[in-house]
């Protein structure tokens, strides 16, 4: 195995993850698209871990998983949040701080 | 001989993941309906605990399935859920300028590999690598990285305490 392969398919995760943070209007599908960036930065931690046979990525790779968990949990509530007030979840109906 | 075809074996097995995470992500930031994302984003969070396997971390791949395919995207359903009245294919989910985001995401993509091919060209992962254990990782975390681990628990709390504010009805 090569320590490119992994790598490589991790930066085609994280350009997928940022199209669909570019391009997608629903806040949903914006935090499923941060889910796949963070779980290409997994994909890295733990193939360097690999590489340098170390056991850091592997806890760095655990704390990403939490921190990634609560991510959700706070981001949903804010969807809820804007959906309870606004009956829409578009990002880019959300300009009322446009200058 | 042996430790040979292990590693075709590994690799035609990373081939086949790494084609299916490909064609999961893309079809989650493609298809037109909510409720399909998430389910092929399972698919891609899978791949993801299939590859960490690969990369003999058990540890962090039976954490990814229990968290990622269970709490997360449990999580997600009940979003799609609440703020959706149908559940179904919609037109209107990408943005109006959508198109910039493919040259962006190339842009990145053909940086990164250029970087990654020059810093990193044929190195090959050591054959020996051992299995990482739990006892090993616990070690981590509650050795060298305790106080980031005390930090992550108050992040945690605070995570519950302000959904639980933000999702209140007062």
């Amino acid at each position: 195995m090569f320590v490119n392969q992994f790598l490589i398919l991790a930066a085609v995760l994280f350009c997928i993850g940022v199209y669909g943070v570019i391009a997608r209007k629903n806040a949903v599908l914006v935090l499923m698209s941060i889910e796949l960036i963070l779980n290409s930065v997994n994909i890295n931690l733990l193939a360097f871990s690999m590489r340098n046979g170390s056991l850091d990525g592997h806890t760095f790779a655990l704390y990403i998983i939490a921190i990634a968990a609560a991510e959700v949990g706070v981001g949903l509530a804010m969807v809820l949040l804007m959906y309870r007030n606004r009956r829409s979840i578009d990002l880019d109906e959300l300009s009322e701080m446009k200058g | 001989m042996f430790a040979s075809e292990v590693l075709v074996a590994q690799n035609i097995g990373f081939a086949i993941l790494a084609t299916i995470m490909v064609i999961g992500a893309l079809r989650v930031v493609t298809t037109s309906n909510v409720v399909h994302a998430a389910l092929w984003l399972v698919v891609v969070l899978a791949g993801a605990a299939a590859q960490y396997i690969l990369l003999a971390a058990e540890f962090v791949a039976i954490t990814q399935v229990l968290v990622y395919i269970g709490a997360v995207m449990v999580l997600f359903l009940f979003g799609t859920m609440l703020t959706r009245a149908r559940i179904g294919a919609e037109s209107d989910l990408n943005n109006k300028n959508w198109f910039f985001g493919i040259p962006v995401a190339l842009a990145l993509f053909v940086a990164m590999a250029i970087a990654l091919d020059s810093g990193f060209g044929s190195q090959k992962m050591p054959a020996d690598a051992a299995v990482a254990t739990t006892q090993e990782i616990s070690d981590q975390i509650f050795g060298p990285y305790l106080l980031p681990f005390w930090a992550l628990s108050f992040v945690l709390l605070a995570a519950v305490v302000g959904a639980i504010v933000l999702a209140r009805r007062d």
